[in-house]
Formats: C-alpha cells, sequence, structure tokens
C-alpha cells in the first residue's frame, strides 16, 4: 500500500486553516466524509471555489463556520430547494461571495493547470459580475487583423485560480495512488490545478488503473495526488455517479432542519459530530 | 373532446415545439421542464438529435468534464439552452444572484451559473420561469447576471429567443429590446398577463391561446419522456407524473 493513503481524519487535517479549496458540485464525486470531518475538526477560514458551483459541501462548511471566503458560479442543492446555511449568511453579511459564471471558473483552473497567468473567456462583457471582479479585467484580441468575424471586440481577461487543495471522491483508487473518475474530468483539471489534490475513493482497485486501456483515460495519474482514503458511501446523501443517487430523504429533511441555526446544530449533531459518526 | 392534461405537460409540450428541427440542445441546472421539452422534441420525428442535460448520466454524451458544455457553446454546437432568473426584465435582463444593493442583498438566489457565457454564445435562448408575477418580471433586474442585449462591437451570436411562463409565451425582438405577447396560455387571459407583469411590452389585439398538447404528445410525456426525465429529476416525475423512485 501506498504512503498515500490515510485515514478520512489525518485527510481532512491536511487542509489548513484559511486553505484554498477547490470542490466539485454535487453531480460529480463529493468527498462528504471528509467534509464531515474537516466541521469536526474545527477548520476555519477557508476559501472555498466550487467547480464550478457547489451543494450541499458549500451549506454544510458555511453553517458550521469554517468558510469566509465563497468563490462559485452558484450554490444549489437542486430539486431540493435553496441552499439554506448559505443564504442565510448572505442575508447576515457573514460571508464574503465572490460570484462568478461557470466557464470563468473552468478557465481559472486551466490557466493554472498550463502555469499561465490567465485565460480569455468570451461573453461576460455587459454582465454586473464584471463590476465586482480585480480579478477579471476586459482585454483585446492582439491577434485582431480587423477581418475576422468576432475577433474585434473587447474579451475578458480571468486571472488563473490555483487552490491549496481540490478535495474530491472518486469511485476507484489503486495502491499506487491513481484515481479513477471516468468522464466526470472536472475532478481531473481540478487535480491538475491545484498543489494538492486528496481524494477519497468508494473502492480501492486491485492492480493499477493505468495498466487497464479502458480504465486509463478516466484516470488521474499518482503524481497529481497527495493523500487517499477509503471511504464506503464517501459521498453520502449526495449521490455518486455510476454507483448511487442521492438519499432523497436525507436531503430534504437536511434542508428542513437546516432553514434555522438550531435546526441546523440539531443537524451537525445528529449526523456530523464525532459522536454521530461513531454510533 | 377535451384532453386533460396538468400545466407542467402544456409547459413542455410548447417548449419542445421551439426546439424541433434543430440538432443539439442542452439543459443546464435546476430545469425539469425544459429537461423534459428537451427529451419529449428527441423522441419525435423531426425533433432534435443531441440533448446534453447537466447531472444525468444517460442523457449527456459529454466525456470532457464540466467545460466540455461551455467549449462546445462556444464552437457553434449548441443550437438552444434554457435560463430563468430570479428577476427578468422588459429589456430580458436576467438575475440569477439577488434582491438589493449587491453585495448586501436582501434575498440571495443561487448564482449566475453558466449564464454570462451562455446568454451571449447560444443561438435560440429560452427563459423559462413558471412563476408568472410582478415580482418576478420587473421593470428593471436588480443586478445583471446576463444582459438580454448587447451593443453591435460585443462578441455575440446568441441571446434570447422567447419567454415561456407558467401562463403564457412572449417572443423577443433583439432590435426593439422588447418582448411581445405570442399566446396565452388555456385559462389565462390578456388582461391577467398585463396585471401580473412588472415590464412592458407589446400585444396583438387578439391574443391567440398556447395550443393545447394532443392526445400523442401527451402519451409521449407520460410515458418515455417521464422515465427519461425521472433520473435526473425523480422528485419533478414523482410529482407530475407519479413516478417511483428506484430504491
Amino acid at each position: 500500500m501506498s504512503d498515500r493513503f490515510t485515514d478520512i481524519d489525518s485527510l481532512a487535517a491536511r487542509i489548513p486553516d484559511g486553505a484554498k479549496v477547490a470542490l466539485p458540485p454535487d453531480y460529480s464525486g463529493c468527498a462528504m466524509s471528509a467534509v464531515r470531518a474537516l466541521i469536526n475538526r474545527g477548520a476555519r477560514g477557508l476559501h472555498l471555489v466550487g467547480v464550478p458551483s457547489v451543494g450541499l459541501q458549500g451549506d454544510l462548511l458555511i453553517g458550521a463556520g469554517c468558510v469566509s471566503v465563497l468563490e462559485t458560479a452558484a450554490v444549489t442543492m437542486d430539486e431540493f430547494g435553496p441552499a439554506p446555511r448559505f443564504t442565510a449568511a448572505v442575508r447576515a453579511g457573514t460571508l464574503k461571495v465572490i460570484d462568478g459564471t461557470c466557464p470563468a471558473i473552468h478557465a481559472g483552473l486551466q490557466a493554472a493547470e498550463k502555469g499561465i497567468p490567465f485565460m480569455p473567456v468570451r461573453g461576460i462583457v455587459g454582465s454586473d459580475l464584471l463590476k465586482y471582479r480585480d480579478d477579471w479585467i476586459v482585454g483585446a484580441n492582439p491577434f485582431d487583423d480587423g477581418q475576422s468575424e468576432n475577433g474585434g471586440g473587447p474579451i475578458v481577461l480571468v486571472r488563473a485560480i490555483r487552490p491549496d487543495v481540490a478535495l474530491f471522491h472518486a469511485p476507484l483508487a489503486d495502491r499506487h495512488g491513481n484515481v479513477w473518475v471516468g468522464v466526470r474530468r472536472e475532478m481531473m483539471v481540478m487535480a491538475h490545478a491545484s498543489k494538492a489534490a486528496l481524494v477519497t475513493c468508494e473502492e480501492i482497485y486491485d492492480g493499477n488503473l493505468l495498466a487497464d486501456e479502458k480504465l486509463a483515460a478516466g484516470t488521474i495519474p499518482g503524481l497529481y495526488v497527495s493523500a487517499i482514503a477509503e471511504a464506503k458511501q464517501g459521498a453520502w446523501p449526495v449521490g455518486l455517479f455510476g454507483r448511487y443517487p442521492a438519499d432523497a430523504a436525507h436531503m430534504k429533511e437536511y434542508v428542513e432542519m437546516a432553514r434555522t441555526e438550531e435546526g441546523f446544530a440539531t443537524y451537525l449533531d445528529r449526523f456530523v459530530s464525532r459522536r454521530a459518526a461513531a454510533e | 373532446m377535451s384532453t386533460d392534461y396538468r400545466p407542467e405537460e402544456l409547459l413542455i409540450a410548447t417548449i419542445a415545439g421551439m426546439l424541433d428541427g434543430l440538432d443539439h440542445v442542452a439543459v443546464g441546472a435546476s430545469s425539469p421542464i425544459p429537461g423534459a421539452a428537451a427529451l419529449l422534441s428527441r423522441a419525435r420525428p423531426g425533433g432534435i438529435r443531441h440533448v446534453s442535460m447537466l447531472g444525468s448520466e444517460a442523457h449527456n454524451p459529454f466525456t470532457n468534464g464540466g467545460v466540455e458544455l461551455f467549449d462546445c457553446a462556444a464552437q457553434g454546437r449548441i443550437d438552444a439552452f434554457f435560463l430563468g432568473g430570479g428577476q427578468i426584465d422588459g429589456e430580458a435582463n436576467i438575475n440569477l444572484v439577488g434582491i438589493g444593493d449587491y453585495p448586501k442583498l436582501k434575498v440571495r438566489f443561487p448564482g449566475s451559473f453558466g449564464s454570462a457565457y451562455l446568454y451571449f454564445l447560444v443561438p435560440r435562448v429560452i427563459l423559462f420561469r413558471e412563476e408568472h408575477t410582478a415580482r418576478v418580471l420587473v421593470p428593471k433586474v436588480d443586478f445583471v447576471s446576463a444582459p438580454g442585449t448587447s451593443a453591435p462591437e460585443i462578441d455575440r451570436p446568441g441571446g434570447p429567443y422567447a419567454l415561456v411562463t407558467g401562463r403564457c409565451v412572449f417572443d423577443f425582438d433583439k432590435a426593439r429590446k422588447r418582448f411581445t405577447l405570442r399566446s396565452v396560455h388555456p385559462g389565462h387571459s390578456a388582461g391577467e398577463i398585463r396585471e401580473n407583469t412588472g415590464f412592458d411590452y407589446d400585444a396583438p389585439e387578439a391574443v391567440p391561446e398556447t395550443p393545447a398538447p394532443d392526445a400523442d404528445t401527451l402519451a409521449l410525456i407520460r410515458g418515455r419522456v417521464a422515465d427519461e426525465v425521472a433520473e435526473t429529476y425523480p422528485a419533478f416525475a414523482e410529482r407530475v407524473f407519479g413516478r417511483q423512485r428506484a430504491a
């Protein structure tokens, strides 16, 4: 077993207070057991980056007081309704939100992936989002020769986004530290762009994921991966693509309970605290 | 003989009618009705060929992660997309961020998602919001997530095509930056729409009624479409079509 393998609490302990942490949306691979461990260790001052949005992970971390800055295109719990703790934190003014748009977040990570300082992104000009972003500027196409149809107008340049940590849950990881994400390649971009990728996995693959041609194309090579912890049902109560759907009854219960601060505290007590985990 | 149908079924059939003949339609977050409309169009002869539904495994062909939808749109490979808004104004500006003086908002919406990009690049953006009230359809949005129109020097092959609500359908004229009432859903009236719309718009003297879905369309919606949409939107499929969730 590679020394990358660890337990959930040790994995969460590698995310220091104040870290910039990239997280995938609920339909991708959410490391929910690690998020619960992060709350249990009392993380503070995190800067979350939704790639390109966050769901339950964001709402839980915000509600538990772990987050100072949220950079995202949206916070959504989709069919389960508005994210209650996020909404409450915005109203209370306790959360700094850096409002973005999906392709600009992808582009910022792609810039970091390529080791370049910025990336051009189409659209956006005329959106109020621009007014509040000092890391987005309006530039011009340096190759414009006056001939191309759309080459002459302004174009937005977004600064590279380089997270300290990418945290996500994958169906498979092998003993060499390789991680299979299949077509959910936003997790691969997250791993490439971040200083460290911390991964929980549903199952340990017996063999080398890179040796199997069918799996290799969807595999993040171990060279990008800092630590892995095995976590069965590690995305619960969110679903994991190809494995299990969201636990709809639990998600509904969460949204209901998290409407009030007291209800949210009860939720943490019942489903997140160490005592709850041990039961 | 009248056919009984649910309001959601009328909306699905109406939106599908705006898609038939196109090649590739993409569906974003929290969009069960537009998603069902795209699946309905795909299921019938002369309908669209490709559907890419965010959050779906069975009805999403992308293999390059979250970025592929946006790359595809930038290449002109997506013909139609759907956007909503906590607020939509008479110039088709949409607000997905919140109500109040940003960043000190009184009401927070989920966020802009890909609107600030896809609204510019997808030729046929259909605005959809079931709630048709003066608090949603406002004279001017508090925050422009994405503008309805842009100056000629702006790179913008895409933009608003129509606005579909629970009460009616509006067309949008980009040159005039103005909506026109196209049709009123059965059971609603032009006067009621004027009363519940916060922005000014044009309307013909006699406003047509939105055509009700025929029996074949309803059968397709309640059969194949209901099954397909249930994968991504189980709560919607359960509420509207009585589909039970998979264990």
